[in-house]
């Protein structure tokens, strides 16, 4: 057996404010423990039957006064654990701009990471402290669930849709990485590592690993292959907005909404391009879904990310 | 040896009258009755079955956590084990638990009618709840589900190689009878209280139930909607969760728990009811705030209703979502809190008798209180995000539903076992058993708690090693559990012969059900009661319990 621990690692900011959060209910609800399981010891030992301590009938103020006292003491308290509850998850919820992205693919049971220039791993992630990251999740099959408890982070990874999840890492080190969301089979091994590291370390860790393809190049003759150039090439006779620099800019739509082109925003455009339609256009383009497959949509969208740069800002 | 009983040693037997037991003798007469009290037995047989079946998952499970590695059973193995005990302890013990048994048995005595509103309803549910059980047990033969008691699609739809047709027909039918009863209860107590039985001088036990069967009614429904979903996509291939065909996962999520929140309430309600009837009699008391404690069950019953998108904070639903579960989640404890206050003031001014029940009844105050607590932590979005999933939960709802219902259940059978017997339990050994069943709990459950927050996920039969020290507590605790259940039914059984003929009313409570005999006589009672006042009437309206002496209690019924 190996030594006794209390308390997890704290590895991200998130989970320091999760910490202080937990903490605070600990105290709030040991001191209810308290007062409850006082008050029954001490009722319990002074009226049990027979004593001398005196009865009699209940003082009206208790009948009324405390009842309704503290109902609403329960009732504020309940309020201003939900304000500090909600004000530590809204702190956290959007990721800074610039994080940086990685896929996960989920399946059963493993996990597939990819960084932005195309580094693969199994079962691990590698992260650089101090350093926002993004990870953008989906699952080849079932649903399954990302957990890393260092982090205090955990988000369920769904076949057919994105989600995502994004922390700062603060502590070098090795961590835990589960499948929290039961998945079959093996989901108790679904399992791995995530490994934080110095940003430098982090950066020569990345740039070592072994490229396996050129997903952005090999979007790129997608692109011309399925015809989407012929609408969006800047030359193009038809209206259809240049794909350049769209990557990461506020896009303003048809129906008066404003969304950020992240890459559920790509992916949405090329599947489903009618449900966000740019404002301005017409909806013309045609749906894709069913004749990219999951692997040709990621080469696609790791294309239009690299347009990034070549655009003017 | 008992506090409250001094009129027990009643000189010689008294002549005794065919009691609802002895009426009518044969298998016949027990298969085809349309008792209440007789189908109550036939219920508490039932339930106990599943409650070995059950217990048995359980057994294999923590035996299983002793150490990290796989030993006892394999991955699938292990996944089955989980399952059908989930599956087989939800729908097949607490739910069923002290409705069908206790709240069969009394509704009718409490309220003063002769049995409920559709007795052959009554039976035809029974029925319907053996044929689920029988498939729950065939599940079990033809090789069991993996899939964990919640369904999750779409491994349950498309991956998962267990008899999940199997386990889901099983439930469906089972929400039948859930539903059968509900109806039944709902009918009898708007349609057969005794004269001047008015709402608000129900006994808070028909309360519960009564609520408890409202919810029954409006949340099954949606349960047997989404088995039937199931069924059509996995067998037929009709495409309604599977994202690859235009499903949705999550739209499974949501029908799923849009049940199961509330049917958290079927099951911990009704042991609400329980307590109030305990806690009032032992502590000699009026219990404090009637109408509170019927305002927050019908809250609870509402509100739970609303709250059913804290169980999915991270399965990617929008955060403006999860906000606003969390504070529905947040504003239904409060009910809950005022119910655990009251009770314990109830003690205030008492002439407190240490009973088994009444222990059973402040244990289940002790650990319900940690369950509700910990429900603050879960309401939570950022702690719940990183506690879900966990052993954290595992613990939290065991504190509600083992540690609050399963002691209510055993604090209540205990109590009402004279009246449904005609025998008196041994009062040591129940003592004796109701203290260990709160310390074998906490050993059991309260390590949970801990590892949970380490990050313990649930449902993995091998785990890293630095929580083992939590694993072999856990393990240890349910051996003491494990006993501290299994001897009240050595004790029971043994009182139906050996045990000391009851009086009608050994604790001298102030319910119509003490006002007939034990066990009552088929119709239930020889003259109807009328009823003139409030329940609870242990001491007079101004003043408090005196010393000793039990004849100031007035029983709320009177024979005209
Ligand atoms: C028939 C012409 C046509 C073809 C072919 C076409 N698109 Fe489009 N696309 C459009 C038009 C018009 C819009 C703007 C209206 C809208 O948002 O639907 C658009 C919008 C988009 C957007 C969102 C742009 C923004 O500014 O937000 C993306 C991304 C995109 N297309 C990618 C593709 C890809 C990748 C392909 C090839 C697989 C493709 N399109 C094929 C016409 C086309
Ligand atoms: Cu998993
Ligand atoms: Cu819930």
């Amino acid at each position: 057996m190996s030594p006794l621990t209390l308390w997890p690692a704290t590895a991200s900011e998130q989970a320091a404010r999760i910490d202080m959060l937990f903490t605070g209910l600990l105290v709030i609800s040991g001191a209810i423990l308290l007062l409850v399981a006082g008050l029954l010891l001490v009722l319990c030992a002074r009226y049990r039957r027979g004593s001398a301590a005196p009865r009699g009938d209940l003082p009206d103020f208790i009948r009324r006064d405390v009842e309704i006292g503290w109902t609403a003491a329960t009732l504020f308290l309940a309020l201003f654990l939900f304000w500090w509850a909600g004000a530590t998850q809204l702190r956290a919820s959007d990721p800074p701009a610039g994080a940086l992205e990685v896929h996960v693919v989920a399946k059963q049971w493993m996990w597939k990471t990819r960084y932005p220039n195309g580094a693969r791993e199994i079962n691990a992630l590698h992260a650089p402290r101090g350093e926002a990251m993004r990870l953008m999740m989906t699952s080849q099959d079932v649903i399954h669930s990302f957990f890393v408890p260092a982090f205090r982070l955990k988000q369920d990874v769904l076949p057919g849709r994105f989600t995502e999840m994004w922390f700062r890492a603060t502590k070098p080190g090795e961590y835990r990485l589960f499948c929290a969301e039961f998945c079959g089979t093996d989901h108790a091994r679904m399992g791995g590592t995530v490994t934080v590291m110095e940003p430098e370390d982090f950066a020569r860790w990345v740039a070592a690993q072994p490229q396996e393809e050129d997903l952005p190049g090999e979007g790129a003759a997608l692109f011309t292959a399925l015809g989407c150039s012929g609408c969006h090439a800047a030359a193009s006779a038809v209206h259809a907005p240049v794909l350049a620099g769209v990557y990461g800019r506020m896009v303003h739509l048809a129906d008066g909404r404003t969304v950020r082109a992240d890459e559920a925003y790509l992916r949405d455009s090329i599947l489903q391009p009618k449900r966000d339609v740019v404002v301005g256009y017409e909806p013309i383009m045609p749906s894709f879904d069913g004749l990219v497959d999951e692997a040709d949509l990621q080469r696609l969208v790791a294309y239009l990310q690299s347009l990034r740069g070549e655009a003017a800002r | 040896m008992s506090g409250i009983t001094a009129e027990r040693a009643i000189p010689g037997a008294p002549p005794r009258e065919p009691s609802y037991l002895t009426a009518k003798t044969g298998l016949a007469s027990w298969l085809l009755t349309t008792d209440h009290k007789r189908i109550a037995l036939l219920y508490m047989a039932a339930i106990t079955v599943f409650f070995f079946v059950g217990g048995a998952g359980a057994v294999a499970i923590r035996i299983e956590l002793f150490t990290p590695q796989a030993d006892l059973l394999s991955a699938d193995a292990y996944n089955r084990a989980f399952t059908f005990h989930g599956v087989i302890m939800v729908w097949f013990f607490l739910i069923p638990s002290i409705p069908n048994i206790l709240g069969n048995f009394l509704l009718p005595l409490m309220i003063g009618a002769k049995d409920l509103a559709f007795p052959r309803l009554n039976l035809a549910s029974w029925y319907i709840f053996m044929a689920a059980g029988g498939l729950a047990v065939y599940t079990l033969l033809s090789g069991g589900v993996d899939t964990g008691w919640t369904f999750y699609t779409p491994l349950t739809t498309a991956f998962s190689n267990g008899n999940v047709l199997a386990a889901a027909a099983a439930v469906f039918v089972s929400g039948f009878s859930t539903i059968a009863t509900a109806v039944n209860f709902i009918a009898t107590v708007h349609l057969q209280r005794a004269p001047g039985l008015t709402w608000f001088r129900l006994p808070l036990f028909v309360w519960a139930i009564y609520a408890t069967s409202i919810v029954m009614v409006l949340a099954t429904p949606v349960l047997a909607m989404v088995l039937a979903l199931i069924f059509a996509e996995r067998a037929f291939g009709i495409p309604i969760f599977d994202p690859l065909r235009g499903g949705d996962p999550i739209l499974f999520q949501h029908l799923f728990w849009f049940y199961s929140h509330p049917a958290v309430y079927i099951m911990v309600l009704p042991s609400f009811g329980v307590i109030s009837e305990l806690v009032t009699c032992y502590a000699r008391r009026r219990v404090f705030g009637y109408n509170f404690m019927v305002y927050a069950i019908l809250w609870i019953s509402l509100v739970g209703f609303l709250v059913w998108g804290h169980h999915m904070f991270v399965s990617g639903q929008s955060l403006f979502a999860s906000l606003a579960f969390s504070l529905l989640s947040f504003i239904v404890a409060v009910p809950s809190a005022i119910k655990v206050f009251n009770w314990t003031a109830t003690l205030y001014r008492g002439q407190i008798v240490f009973d088994a029940p009444m222990i059973y009844a402040l244990g289940f105050i002790g650990l319900f209180t940690i369950g509700g607590l910990t429900g603050l932590f879960l309401a939570s979005v950022p702690v719940d995000i990183h506690v879900t999933d966990t052993y954290f939960v595992v613990a939290h709802f065991h504190y509600i539903m083992v540690g609050g219902a399963v002691s209510a259940l055993y604090g209540g059978l205990a109590f009402w076992w004279p009246k449904i017997t005609g025998r008196l339990y041994p009062e040591g050994w129940a003592r004796f058993a109701a203290i260990m069943m709160f310390f074998g709990f906490g050993f059991t459950f309260f390590p949970m708690f801990i590892m949970g927050y380490l990050g313990m996920p649930r449902r993995y039969h091998v785990y890293p090693e630095e929580f083992q020290v939590w694993h072999v507590l856990a393990s240890a605790g349910a051996v003491i559990l494990a006993f501290a259940y299994l001897l009240p039914m050595g004790f029971f059984a043994w009182s139906l012969i050996w045990g000391r003929r009851a009086p009608a009313n050994p604790w001298g409570a102030t319910g119509l059900e003490w006002q007939t005999s034990s066990p009552p006589p088929e119709e239930n009672f020889h003259t109807p009661p009328v009823v003139e006042q409030g329940p609870y009437n242990y001491h007079p309206e101004h003043a408090g319990p005196p010393a000793l002496e039990r004849e100031q209690h007035q029983p709320q019924g009177r024979q005209p």
